[in-house]
């Protein structure tokens, strides 16, 4: 049966983007194949093409991405609305490439200094 | 003249049957002696009559005797033309009575002798004949228009095929409770038919195809009968829960000619069901004595007089509004507003009104390999329902979703009933329950200054200078240039993005989704919501999937031809981003290759240039725009555009989601 009824499982918000301490060595990566590899893998369709995050589809996963055990973690596991990717369909290497993508991607701006969203809310 | 019961003139001279005889007489003619050539000698070949007519007696009648003249215009008794009243100038009257607007076709020869009434009897005027280039476009059309000024419009198809073609709008909205009138032609005598094609595309029961997804069909066989039934199917069809209706008329009862026509029956609608009173004090002691109670409202609201009571009633509890987006239910920037399930999760009672989905309201389903489920509710939930969908449901099709258990379950209209349980809830108030629930209040009003920093900051945060354009980019931009005009959003959201920046006060503001989640619902509904905010003088805004617009857009077309001015912002986000999802889940789960996910899902190779596909219909195209900085000024001059009273298609690359 398909079927599986289970207790509450809590997904850590620090499993994501702007985990607080990133004490662990950044991994070794390519930010630039990491972002052909960001694409072809198809992290952006959920994940928004700078790892933005969409609220019904994907977390935020930039700028700061969650530290690179705890972010190859999550991939590898998951079995939450996102499926695992195992190391067969997404290699190491290609993974830490990501990694690297995803730290390249600059601050957001501060929203106090966008006059637009000053307006917005009602 | 000899008059039927029906009100029909009895024929003395078929047309029909005049013509057929003469063609075949001639066919005969032509044929018989080359015929004779080849028949072995001693056979003779059969009479060129209609193969499978054996003439009853009032054919043979009249087939000898002579003409009898009506009295009804200057043609009357002139052979080869319709004798006395078209029927179809009576369906014509009784459809005026009920003040239809809109009849909307696409053009079908069963429904010749409708047409035709309209567009000389009734001068097209009242209702007007709109043309559109899909059954499922002037469906989902109707569908629209209702959802914004309340009144049906008629979506005529040609028998069997275009009802078909009609069939996924139909769907859409019965899943989302709106009262579209569907008419279609349809030839009931095999002996009147025209052959070939005509009867190919008659059929002894059409309703069939549809029945499960509409709420009453009938298929008249008189005038009479037209007349009750038409009354028959408004009147069911504006009766809460709104649903479809389907009448078929006959091709014979359109165009034969009646002495004079049958009264037209007066309507009245109903008072919606509105729930038991005792049921309604139940569930305002539950409320009244909650310490979280939280209501959750999907196709809630038919009016703003809704809207107006269930802010009254929130109010009164300082209960959280989890706003479901079926309908425009409640002021998004009022502090008891909420979206998402997280106050669910927090809640002693919930009070759903009209949910699509209570099962999925208060469990959630997370689409993992092990199809995983859990409850949302703490221990103890009081459940109160109150949904009109209770009293009308079918089998076959499952948009009744999972069957959920609950406390109190009061099947009625939420909107009539809203009255008297705001009433219950005043007098099951107590000082001391008064002293809880404005400690709530205070606690919501924090809450909320809360979530507009929120807002802000993941505005800022996701892909704000990004190209392609961020959800939470365009709809910025977009309210810096509408928050001082009568807007309205007539498609989909995005994202929610509206609901978090923009300012919905008014019930015409936001009109819901599809219902049944058909794709090719959204260009087609807002084109008929733009007609009905056309007579508003409203700035009607439609934020449109890339993927729908493309089932059909020759809506864009009837746009333009009928002079419906509406913004379109075209999401252009190249690819079916749902689907991807389930295709990135599939190889997961089956560890297999994670690079084919593209192939059926993406639409680019070439990429659509809806501007142009907009320009080749007679609507002005503007874009691609897929730098965030062109955006203003594209959507100033769009916004320009639909001032003077047309339509214009702004093209937008965005993001994925």
């Amino acid at each position: 049966m398909k079927l599986a009824i289970f207790a509450p499982v809590m997904i850590s918000a620090a499993l994501f983007a702007g985990a607080a301490a990133v004490s662990a060595p950044a991994p070794q990566g390519d930010a630039v194949k990491g972002k052909a590899s960001f694409l072809k893998y198809g992290c952006y369709t959920c994940h928004g093409y700078e790892g933005q995050g969409a609220a019904a589809t994907g977390k935020k996963l930039a700028p700061n991405p969650l530290a690179y055990p705890a972010f190859s973690g999550f991939v590898r596991s998951t079995s939450r609305d996102m499926p695992p990717f195992t190391e067969q369909i997404l290699p190491e290497q290609d993974l830490m490439d990501i990694h690297a993508y995803l730290r390249s991607i600059p601050p957001a701006p501060n929203p106090a200094t966008i006059p637009l969203l000053q307006g917005a809310g009602g | 003249m000899k008059k039927t019961p029906s009100g029909k003139v009895a024929k003395t001279v078929d047309r029909r049957k005049f013509l057929t005889g003469v063609a075949v007489a001639g066919a005969a003619a032509v044929t018989t002696d080359a015929k004779s050539a080849i028949l072995p000698t001693g056979e003779h070949p059969a009479p060129r009559v209609p193969s499978a007519v054996r003439p009853s007696t009032q054919f043979a009648q009249a087939q000898i005797s002579t003409p009898t003249v009506t009295d009804h215009g200057a043609h009357a008794g002139h052979p080869g033309l319709t004798q006395g009243k078209p029927g179809s100038d009576y369906m014509l009257d009784c459809i005026k009575a009920l003040d239809i607007d809109y009849i909307i076709t696409n053009p079908a020869s069963s429904c010749r002798g409708l047409h035709d009434s309209i567009v000389t009897y009734g001068d097209n005027k009242k209702p007007e004949l709109l043309t559109v280039m899909h059954e499922e476009t002037g469906t989902a059309m109707a569908h629209g228009y209702f959802k914004v000024t309340g009144k049906p419009a008629i979506s005529l198809c040609h028998g069997t095929v275009g009802l078909q073609h009609a069939a996924m709008a139909i769907y859409n909205a019965w899943c989302d409770r709106v009262p579209v009138i569907m008419m279609i032609g349809n030839s009931l005598d095999a002996n009147q038919r025209r052959p070939g094609v005509p009867t190919t595309h008659s059929v002894q029961d059409p309703a069939a195809m549809v029945r499960d997804i509409i709420k009453w069909d009938d298929q008249p066989t008189s005038l009479v009968h037209f007349g009750e039934s038409m009354m028959r199917a408004y009147r069911i069809a504006m009766t809460p829960p709104y649903e479809p209706v389907l009448l078929v008329l006959d091709e014979d009862l359109q165009e034969h000619g009646v002495e004079s026509f049958p009264r037209i029956p007066k309507m009245s609608i109903p008072a919606p069901p509105a729930g038991n009173p005792n049921a309604v004090r139940d569930a305002a002691r539950l409320l009244v004595n909650a310490d979280n109670p939280v209501i959750v409202a999907d196709r809630a609201c038919r009016t703003q007089a809704g809207v107006d009571s269930l802010v009254q009633l929130c109010e009164l509890l300082n209960a959280t509004l989890v706003d479901q987006g079926g309908r425009m239910n409640f002021p998004n920037q009022h502090p008891l507003y909420a979206r998402g399930t997280a106050p669910v999760t927090q809640a002693d009672v919930v009070l759903g009104l009209e949910l699509t989905d209570f099962f999925g309201t208060v469990n959630e389903f997370i689409d993992s390999a092990e199809a995983q489920q859990e409850s949302r509710l703490k221990q103890g939930a009081k459940l109160i329902s109150i949904t009109a969908v209770d009293l009308y449901m079918k089998s076959n099709f499952q948009d009744i979703q999972r069957y959920q258990p609950v406390d109190i379950s009061i099947a009625a209209d939420t909107e009539a009933t809203l009255p008297s349980l705001i009433e219950a809830v005043k007098m099951e108030m107590t000082p001391a329950r008064r002293a809880v629930v404005d400690k709530r209040g205070q606690a919501a009003k924090a809450a909320y200054a809360q979530s507009k920093e929120r807002m802000r900051a993941d505005a800022a945060g996701q892909a704000w200078n990004a190209s392609p354009v961020a959800s939470s980019r365009l709809v910025a931009e977009l309210w810096s240039l509408i928050k001082t005009e009568d807007w309205a959003l007539v498609g989909r959201s995005l994202g929610n993005w509206p609901q978090r920046m923009w300012d919905f006060k008014q019930h015409h503001q936001f009109i819901g989704g599809s219902g049944g989640a058909g794709v090719g619902y959204n260009l087609p509904a807002a084109v008929g919501a733009a007609l009905g905010h056309k007579q508003m003088g409203r700035l009607p805004i439609n934020i449109q999937p890339d993927g729908d617009c493309m089932y059909a857009p020759g809506a864009l077309w009837t746009l333009a031809h009928h002079q419906i001015p509406l913004l379109t912002i075209m999401n252009n986000n190249r690819a079916y981003h749902q689907e991807v999802m389930h295709l990135q889940r599939m190889a997961a789960w089956r560890n297999r290759r994670m690079d084919r996910w593209h192939i059926a899902t993406k639409i680019d190779n070439p990429n659509v240039s809806y501007a142009k596909l907009a320009d080749s219909m007679g609507v002005a195209g503007i874009g691609p725009i897929d730098n965030p900085a062109d955006l203003s000024a594209a959507l100033k001059r769009g916004i320009d555009i639909v001032k003077r009273g047309e339509p214009v298609v702004i093209d937008v690359v965005m993001q994925p989601r």
